[in-house]
C-alpha cells in the first residue's frame, strides 16, 4: 500500500476531487490538445497570452486521477509564465516523473515523485504538460470554443 | 462449481506466484489466457527433438516437423467440426485471420454500392480491415446497432432485418463481444444473410476454447480465432474458411510454400490452405495449439464455458451492489459469456486497475478496442475482469474486495 500511497498523494487526489481552472477559456487565443490512444485520456489546454506571459490557462478532457490532478496542477504552476520558463518548468516535471527526484524547493508538483515507480502512468501525468508547450508554440489567434 | 475447477490452477506455471504481496489472481482471459504445462512442454518437446522446417524436407527431423504441423491442422479441423482439413489456415492469430478475408476475398469481390454490415460491438479487428477493404473498393460498411443505455439489449436483429438487403456481400459479427459479455446468435445470423446471398465473417476470438464450436452447424462461411486467448501459445490462429471460397481467393502474400509453379514472369498458387501460408510457418506453436486443443477438450469445453458464465454471473452480481457503479452488457439472469465490464462514476478505470494490481488482481482498463462503443454509451473507459478455467468465486471475492477498497480510498464508497 505504501507504493499505491506515494502514487496518489493528497495533493494529488485533491487536485483530482477539485480541479482547478477546468473548463474552456473565453477569448482563448491559443489551443492545442493531446491524447493518449493506449488508453483514451485527452486533455486540451487552452491560452489566453498577455504579451509573452501565459495570463490566463484552463483545461478540459478525461483521464484517470493522475492524468486529472496533472494537467490541474500544471495550470497553476503555468500562470503567468513565459515558454522558456514553461519549458524549464516541464524539464523539471518530467524529471520529477521519470526518477521520482523531489525538487530543491518545496513545490505541489513534488507530488508527482511517486509516479516513477509506474511507468505505464507516466504518460498520463506529462499529457496535459505536452499539450501546454504546443499551444505555446502556436501564433496567437482566436480561438473558438 | 470451483470443485472441479480449483484443481485446474496447479497445471498452469505462471499463476503460482504473488504479485503485490497477494497471490495472483489472474483476471485478463479475454486479453490473453494462461498457458498449462502441457502446452509449454509440447513447445519445448518441438524444440528438443523435432526443430526443423516443414514441407519439401526429406530428412527425419523435416519429416517429423510437417507431421507435427499438419496434425495440428487436423486436430483444428475436429476442434471447429470443419468438413475438411484443407479448410484450415493458420495465421499469426484472429487480426490475421480477418485481414486475409479483406484482401484476399472482398479486394476481389466487392464494388461501388455493395454494402459490408458490420456491428458496433465489433473489436477494431473486425471492423477497421473492413473500413480499409471498402475505402479499396468504393463499397459501404454499415453497422448493425447495439440496444440498450448499457449495451444490455445485445444486437438489434429488428434492425439487421432491415439492413440485410441484396446489397449486402458479407456480414462481419463477434460471436462473443470481448467488452460486454454478449453472446451473439450466429446461426441465426448466418441463415440470415445466406437468405440473401451474403457471406458470414465470425470473430470467433472469445468463442473458441470456451465452448463446442461446429462451424457447420453455425453456418458460417468465415471464422477467425487466436490460440493465445484458448491457452495455446501467443503467434498462432486459424482462418476457417469453406473450401470452395478458399480455392478461389486470391493469395494474400507471396512466397515461398504457396506456388506450385514459378516462373520469372508470373506463378501460379497452390490450392488452400498452403495458398495462404508464405513463408516458414509457426510450427512449433502449432504443435502447441494442438496440445492446448487435448488440454481442454480433456477438461470439456462446455463445462469450461458454464463455469466461466457462472462465474461472471457472480461477479455481475456481487459487483452491482456497489456503489456508483455502471455495469454493462447483459443484465443478471440474461446468459452471459465469461467475462464482466463495468465503470465507476467517480474512478477511472486506469485508477481501478492499478490500484487491482497492488491487491494481486490483473484487470484490463481501457476501452477494450471497441472505442466507437465506449463512445457510444459515453464512457471513456471501462473495468473488464474476464474468467477462464481456472478461476474461482474466491477470485471473484478478491476482485470485489479490491473495488471495495478503491472506492473507499478516492472516497466514493
Amino acid at each position: 500500500m505504501s507504493d499505491l500511497t506515494d502514487l496518489y498523494q493528497a495533493v494529488i487526489l485533491d487536485h483530482n476531487k477539485r480541479p482547478r481552472n477546468r473548463g474552456k477559456l473565453p477569448q482563448a487565443t491559443r489551443v492545442a490538445s493531446g491524447d493518449n490512444p493506449t488508453c483514451g485520456d485527452n486533455c486540451t489546454v487552452y491560452l489566453k497570452m498577455e504579451g509573452e506571459k501565459i495570463g490566463e490557462i484552463s483545461f478540459e478532457g478525461s483521464g484517470c486521477a493522475i492524468s486529472q490532478a496533472s494537467a490541474s496542477l500544471m495550470t497553476t504552476q503555468l500562470q503567468g509564465k513565459t515558454l522558456a520558463e514553461a519549458e524549464s518548468e516541464f524539464d523539471e516535471f518530467k524529471n520529477i516523473v521519470t526518477t521520482g527526484e523531489e525538487p530543491a524547493d518545496f513545490s505541489e508538483v513534488a507530488a508527482f515523485a511517486g509516479v516513477h515507480a509506474f511507468p505505464a502512468r507516466i504518460k498520463c501525468a506529462t499529457l496535459s504538460w505536452h499539450a501546454a508547450i504546443d499551444a505555446l508554440n502556436k501564433p496567437d489567434q482566436p480561438v473558438e470554443n | 462449481m470451483s470443485s472441479d475447477f480449483s484443481n485446474l490452477r496447479v497445471d498452469f506455471p505462471v499463476l503460482d506466484q504473488h504479485v503485490g504481496g497477494h497471490p495472483l489472481v489472474y483476471l485478463d482471459n479475454a486479453a490473453t489466457t494462461h498457458k498449462p504445462r502441457a502446452v509449454i512442454d509440447a513447445v519445448a518437446r518441438f524444440y528438443e527433438r523435432d526443430n526443423s522446417n516443414v514441407h519439401r524436407g526429406l530428412h527425419a527431423l523435416s519429416m517429423r516437423a510437417t507431421d507435427g504441423y499438419e496434425a495440428a491442422r487436423a486436430r483444428t479441423a475436429r476442434f471447429i467440426n470443419a468438413a475438411d482439413s484443407a479448410e484450415i489456415v493458420f495465421t499469426s492469430g484472429t487480426t490475421a485471420s480477418v485481414n486475409l478475408v479483406a484482401q484476399g476475398w472482398a479486394r476481389d469481390n466487392l464494388k461501388s454500392g455493395d454494402v459490408v454490415l458490420c456491428t458496433e460491438m465489433e473489436h477494431h479487428s473486425n471492423m477497421v480491415p473492413w473500413q480499409i477493404v471498402c475505402q479499396q473498393t468504393g463499397a459501404t460498411l454499415k453497422y448493425i446497432p447495439v440496444l440498450g443505455e448499457d449495451a444490455e439489449g445485445g444486437l438489434d436483429m429488428e434492425a439487421l432485418d432491415q439492413l440485410l438487403t441484396e446489397q449486402v456481400k458479407l456480414v462481419a459479427f463477434t460471436h462473443i463481444s470481448n467488452t460486454l459479455g454478449t453472446i451473439n446468435p450466429a446461426a441465426e445470423i448466418c441463415a440470415k444473410a445466406r437468405a440473401v446471398g451474403a457471406l458470414t465473417m465470425v470473430d470467433g476470438a472469445q468463442s473458441a476454447g470456451h465452448e463446442d464450436v461446429d462451424v457447420q452447424a453455425m453456418g458460417c462461411d468465415f471464422y477467425a480465432f487466436s490460440g493465445h486467448k484458448m491457452a495455446a501459445p501467443t503467434g498462432i490462429g486459424v482462418l476457417y474458411g469453406r473450401r470452395e471460397l478458399l480455392d478461389h481467393m486470391s493469395p494474400w502474400q507471396g512466397g515461398g510454400g504457396m506456388i506450385s509453379v514459378v516462373r520469372y514472369d508470373a506463378s501460379e498458387w497452390k490450392p488452400a490452405p498452403e495458398r495462404f501460408e508464405a513463408g516458414t510457418p509457426n510450427v512449433a506453436d502449432a504443435v502447441g495449439m494442438h496440445a492446448a486443443m487435448d488440454y481442454l477438450d480433456s477438461v470439456g469445453r462446455p463445462k469450461i464455458g458454464q463455469h466461466e458464465a457462472e462465474l461472471a454471473a457472480l461477479a455481475y452480481d456481487r459487483l452491482s451492489e456497489l456503489p456508483g457503479i455502471r455495469l454493462l452488457g447483459p443484465r443478471s439472469g440474461e446468459p452471459r459469456a465469461g467475462l464482466v465490464s463495468f465503470a465507476f462514476a467517480d474512478v477511472h478505470a486506469h485508477d481501478v486497475v492499478t490500484f487491482a494490481d497492488q491487491d494481486g488482481v490483473a484487470l484490463r482498463g481501457g476501452h477494450h478496442c471497441n472505442q466507437p462503443l465506449m463512445h457510444k454509451l459515453g464512457l471513456p473507459s471501462t473495468t473488464r475482469a474476464s474468467f477462464y478455467l481456472y478461476n474461482t468465486p474466491e477470485d471473484v471475492d478478491a476482485l470485489v474486495t479490491s473495488m471495495r477498497r478503491i472506492l473507499n480510498f478516492f472516497g466514493a464508497g
